[in-house]
């Protein structure tokens, strides 16, 4: 994770579920490249078509709610988003997006600021945002302890491996 | 300070003699639930980590054929299968096909495979409704439920708990449905997010086990990590006639700290309708008949509301008459067994006689999967818990939120109806 990521904002509001950013019938749908075609199409069908890799998703509160299909990060990833910045995060989405490496950052203050079309860059690691458009910086609310340990180790998966090994 | 309920069942399975609220927890579980389309994801992350052949524990895992089945298309029927395979290959022994199950969560509680004091994880967002009988049960993604089959622990950051209150009678017309849309209400979709809900008050002693499965399963609906019941004589004759397994009952601790305590007056309710297009814009349906809502479609099913009691409720009002011309009416049992006993108690022919079409038991259109996937512009009256855009199906469609009850009596006239003037009208024979 010490890569910065750059792209534009695509700015939505309040309580996007995970209905619309991957609709119930691509669920079935387990190739990450194809799921991405249908992201946000319930909320924004031009998605698909307007972004760009590294492209930011922007959200008011609430981001993820509903289901816990762990394809809606995932179709959010293969559209070629690179983070989502939000004022908070439902709790499905949340865990699921840091167990599969979807970054994502809790930032009121930058989500108010940010306007559909802002260029962003994010520095993961320190939760620094910059609205290079604005000329204006931010800082995510950090993770807790244990969840950063997970992200730096990776995600999930590797977590599992080194517990699986200490009881091999 | 105590604990509160969840605090309680979370601590013995962390091992510890406390919790916090916040606290990062390694906890153990008793279960863990996948349906088709968690379990595909699931078992590919499995698959990729290191040193991961074998689940846990075969016993303690549930695999349930239900939102896609009978497979939809041939990419349907390939999740279903690499789900059968993976069952055979790790001698699964919960593992639920076509015609022997049904929707997971009406599922598990009717085969008695949960129980008070149990840590449940499952790969679908209404794991919660688990909390009826006593359990700690939550919805995670498939990476984490990949992690569950194999370590038999998941990481949990022990949620703050809000004590809900339901004091009074219900008024006639009224159900545990009213009583839930009331309560995501009131907290809102994000009310109650990274908390749990813990329920409580005398409407909810005199309430039966399928209304708490009900309330428990809406506690998502709130953005709730899980919604839990104390389990009661009731609920305990429930889990017996089902299951021997052992089992710790657990109670919250009579100075357990709450973050909040909500009290709701149930006496002054009147039958509640969630409107479009979140779960939490609910209204009392006095409001909403003002707006005399036409209806193309009804669903009554799903896990919020495919139970007997719920298709009982749903017959009585229907017997002897014929649904709206203007209208199609699609029913499905919550399981097999719901779909059995529904068969012998002539409620299938009641429905199917009115003009009513009984599907098959499984998830069918409450998340537009298939089997009543709505059209642009179309609206629906459904028994189901969510009614987010393009829920079940066109995202130019409408969903409307209600028990089955308000659900039957709408679908006598075609548009939103107040069950209580159909209930107090003279027999239907
Ligand atoms: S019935 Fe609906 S809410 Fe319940 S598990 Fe199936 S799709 Fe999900």
């Amino acid at each position: 994770m010490d890569t910065m990521l750059r792209g534009r904002a695509h700015t939505y509001g309040k309580n996007v579920d995970t209905d619309v950013i991957i609709p119930g019938k691509y669920c079935n749908l387990v190739d990450q490249a194809e799921l991405g075609k249908h992201a946000m199409e319930g909320i924004d069908p031009e998605f698909s078509a307007r972004v760009r890799a590294g492209d930011i998703i922007v959200a008011d509160t609430n981001f993820g709610c509903g289901s816990s299909r762990e394809v809606a990060p995932i179709a959010i990833k293969g559209a070629g988003v690179s983070a989502v910045i939000a004022k908070s995060f439902a709790r499905i989405f949340y865990r699921n997006a840091i167990n599969i490496g979807l970054p994502i950052l809790e930032c009121p203050e930058a989500v108010d600021a940010i306007a559909a079309g802002d260029e962003i860059e994010i520095d993961p690691a320190a939760g620094a945002i910059r609205n290079r458009t604005k000329g204006t910086s931010y800082k995510a609310t950090e993770f807790p302890p244990f969840m950063r340990s997970l992200i730096e180790a990776g995600g999930l998966i590797p977590y599992v491996e080194r517990r699986l090994a200490e009881r091999a | 300070m105590g604990m509160t309920l969840t605090e309680k069942i979370l601590a013995r399975h962390a091992g510890l003699d406390r919790v916090e609220p916040g606290q990062i927890i390694n906890a153990k579980v008793d279960l863990v639930l996948a349906n088709e389309l968690s379990a595909a994801v699931a078992i590919a992350v499995m698959r990729s980590m290191k040193g991961a052949t074998r689940v846990f524990d075969p016993s303690k895992i549930a695999l349930v054929e239900d939102h896609f089945v009978p497979a939809k298309d041939a990419q349907s029927a390939k999740l279903a299968r690499l789900m059968k395979e993976f069952a055979a290959e790790q001698k699964i022994e919960h593992f639920f096909d076509v015609g022997r199950g049904g929707i997971e969560h009406v599922v598990l509680p009717e085969e008695g495979l949960v129980a008070p004091g149990e840590l449940i994880v499952g790969g679908d967002s209404h794991t919660c409704t688990y909390g009826a009988l006593g359990a700690f049960a939550t919805g995670m993604g498939s990476t984490d439920i990949a992690a569950a089959f194999v370590l038999g622990e998941v990481w949990l950051r022990v949620p703050p708990t809000i004590k809900v209150v339901y004091e009074g009678a219900m008024q006639e017309g009224v159900y545990a449905k009213d009583l839930m849309l009331a309560t995501v209400g009131r907290l809102g979709i994000d009310g109650a997010t990274y908390r749990a809900l813990e329920y409580h008050g005398s409407t909810i002693d005199a309430l039966s086990i399928t209304g708490r499965l009900t309330m428990a399963n809406m506690a998502i609906e709130a953005g709730a990590k899980n919604g839990i019941f104390h389990a009661d004589e009731k609920a305990l004759a429930f889990v017996r006639e089902r299951t021997d397994r052992p089992f710790v009952v657990e109670r919250a601790d009579a100075d357990a700290a709450y973050e909040r305590v909500v009290a709701i007056d149930v006496a002054a309710l009147e039958p509640q309708i969630a409107c479009p297009h979140t779960p939490d814009n609910v209204h009392p349906i006095s409001e909403v008949l003002r707006e005399r809502v036409q209806l193309d479609q009804i669903f009554i099913g799903s896990c919020t509301n495919g139970y007997i009691e719920d298709l009982r409720i749903a017959a009585k009002i229907l017997h002897g008459k014929k649904i709206a011309p203007s209208l199609r009416v699609i029913v499905n049992p919550g399981s097999q067994k719901v779909w059995m006993q529904a068969a012998d108690e002539g409620i299938l022919k009641t429905l199917a006689s009115a003009g009513c079409v009984v599907n098959t038991p499984g998830c069918g259109a409450c998340f537009g999967g298939h089997m009543g996937t709505l059209g642009d512009g179309e609206r629906c009256l459904s028994t189901t818990n969510r009614n987010y855009v393009g829920r079940m199906g066109s995202p130019k469609a409408e969903v409307y939120l209600a028990s089955p009850a308000t659900c039957a009596a709408s679908a006598l006239t075609g548009s939103i109806t107040d069950p209580r003037v159909v209930e107090r009208a003279p027999a239907y024979s």
